[in-house]
């Protein structure tokens, strides 16, 4: 009974973490840039979110309308600012050098997050934030269940951009083999440019949703980008989808961890997952290739 | 031989430093700077010269300052306690050496950044009480012991990675950052040599986490396995000029003075200043303090 119950807030905080790692994942599959301020961009749309409902009352799932494209924009920005210098060097400097500069990021982002709204934790109280819906004898809070629809959409939305698109289609031919992608004409760095911002929107959409259904605060960036690490190495790379139900794995084994084991545990579950499925199975479970 | 001279007056300077002033707020800042060059010069050895970004040194500073703790806080010598500290996290490091090394580039940095955090989870969860010393340690504190010890610490620490990076081993450990492959081709067995600047590096670290818990009066244990340890020592390591040995002197010296003055009246502040100058290094001036300054007098020497 509390194992079914535990399940179901399992498998809704799942579907955030999911959308959290298809944003990482974006990047890390095209640019080969590993970008671990992602949480701390998923932090700024969490508080862009919460300022607009908390200011001007605008209903948080209609802002989020809004926050994506300003977040987008925010990724040109840093693309340009800074990850532009990076993609020019090969495979593991620019890695590496990602790494160091998504970490300088996440320090600054923090630190700065901190000084405007302090270390508070926050969240979005609408009118219907109570509201559950009672199934047999379960409770589902609609608001975390509207979050996971939400995010299933983001995420259907992006695939078929992908798939159909234009510029989803020299998205994902740059990341097959950026120099054939290159050769057939395709602008390479521009494609890199939208690849990344996309990134960063999926980044604060996933916030947006965060602050709605749980809290934000600005320590919360390391915290999901772990998340969102862990399920990309659950995962695998390159699959929206696959990073939807990675996301849903580990939000499974979770609240499994917190039935068996008491809720202090939860977030080592995921952790120790993580090692196992690196050592074992780098490639991701559902990864076809390394 | 320019910077040994430095580096022996700088000592001499620090040795000197309590026969002139009692003033503890001076010498509060000094073992700060202290423990700061040992975190940065030991992360510098296996991140700046064998080229492994490891995110979760402060697993080892945590289990030093774990195991002296208790030890020393239960009667037993400090200088035990500290070899304790220092072998329990070196062997923690050999064993999460092997399989990590496995895992290359993003994936080993990853990895040792997981490992750490559920070692400071676990470690919260366990011990949620604050630690403090007896009231009759408190009696007798004295800063003078806590001054001289984190000062032999950061020489000592200097010193051996000064003496490592030229001889045979040390440029073995260099090779395999350069080119892994090309280091084992010409014989350098690459996963020895990372595991002994892991084992150094260990070693260090849990000697620095071992003077922080004889050095602080009470602190939550959790508090020494904080991510923040780790990011320091690579801000500290980077900013100064990873992969020379002055370099990590030099940026804990910026580092801690600079985030002092600011502490005064912005808290967190200097992560903020600190966070963007590291960018920069890492975009622009990949040697850090230590290139700009050659870069300055190369150009004031051709200029005169």
């Amino acid at each position: 009974m509390i194992l079914t119950q535990q399940l179901i807030l399992g498998l809704l905080v799942g579907g955030l973490y999911g959308l959290a790692a298809a944003g990482l994942s974006l990047t890390f599959g095209v640019l080969r840039v590993l970008n671990v301020a992602h949480g701390e961009l998923l932090m700024l749309g969490g508080y862009g979110t919460f300022w607009l409902f908390t200011l001007w009352r605008i209903d948080p799932f209609l802002s989020l309308v809004g926050i994506g494209p300003a977040m987008f924009v925010l990724g040109l920005v840093l693309y340009w600012a800074l990850f532009q210098f990076v993609v020019k060097a090969h495979e593991e400097v620019r890695i590496k050098n990602s790494l160091l500069i998504g970490f300088g990021l996440t320090l600054a982002l923090h630190a700065l997050a901190i000084r405007l709204w302090t270390a508070d934790e926050r969240s979005v109280t609408t009118a219907y934030a109570g509201e559950v819906l009672r199934l047999g004898g379960f409770a589902i809070p609609l608001l975390r269940l509207s979050s996971l629809v939400f995010a299933f959409a983001i995420l259907t939305a992006l695939h078929l951009f992908l798939a159909r698109a234009r510029w989803g289609r020299a998205i994902r031919a740059t990341a097959e083999d950026w120099e054939a992608a290159a050769l057939m004409g395709i602008p390479v760095g521009k494609t890199y440019l939208i690849a990344f911002a996309l990134g960063t929107a999926l980044a604060g959409i996933a916030g947006g949703l965060v602050s709605i259904s749980y809290s934000i605060s600005p320590s919360i960036g390391i915290e999901w980008t772990l998340k969102a690490l862990v399920v990309i190495v659950l995962a695998g790379m390159g699959s929206l989808f696959g990073s939807f139900a990675g996301g849903i794995i580990l939000g499974l084994a979770e609240a499994m961890s917190v039935v068996f084991l008491g809720g202090p545990y939860r977030e080592v579950v995921g952790l120790i997952l993580f090692l196992i499925v690196l050592l074992v199975r780098p490639q991701g479970l559902f990864g076809a290739r390394a | 031989v320019k910077t040994l001279v430095a580096g022996i007056s700088l000592t001499v300077l620090f040795v000197a430093l309590p026969l002139f002033t009692a003033r503890n707020d001076l010498l509060n800042l000094c073992v700060q700077i202290f423990l700061a060059v040992v975190l940065a010069q030991s992360w510098n050895l296996l991140g700046g010269y064998a080229g492994q970004i490891n995110l979760g040194h402060a697993a080892f500073f945590g289990l030093g300052a774990l195991v002296t703790r208790t030890l020393w806080v239960g009667g037993t010598p400090l200088i035990v306690g500290l070899i304790a500290g220092a072998l329990v996290a070196t062997l923690y490091g050999i064993i999460i050496g092997i399989p990590a090394f496995r895992l290359r580039g993003a994936y080993f940095a990853i990895g040792t950044l997981g490992l750490a955090e559920i070692l400071r989870i676990t470690v919260g969860n366990l011990m949620p009480e604050i630690s403090t010393i007896s009231a009759r340690e408190l009696a007798s504190y004295n800063m003078l012991p806590r001054y001289y010890l984190t000062l032999t610490m950061a020489v000592l620490c200097v010193a051996v990675v000064a003496l490592l990076i030229p001889s045979r081993v040390g440029l073995g450990i260099r090779a395999v950052r350069e080119d892994e492959a090309a280091a084992e081709a010409t014989g350098v067995d690459a996963l020895r040599h990372k595991l002994l600047a892991l084992t150094i590096s260990t070693a260090l670290a849990g000697l620095a986490g071992g003077a922080f818990a004889y050095y602080h009066v009470s602190y939550y244990p959790q508090h020494t396995f904080s991510p923040a340890w780790t990011f320091d020592a690579v801000l500290m390591s980077f900013i100064g000029g990873v992969g020379t040995v002055h370099g990590p002197v030099l940026g804990a010296l910026f580092y801690v003075i600079i985030r002092e003055l600011l502490a005064v009246k912005l808290v967190e502040f200097h992560l903020i200043i600190f966070g963007v100058l590291f960018i920069l290094v890492v975009l622009f001036l990949p040697g850090g303090l230590v290139e700009a300054w050659n870069r300055a007098r190369r150009l004031i020497s051709r200029n005169s």
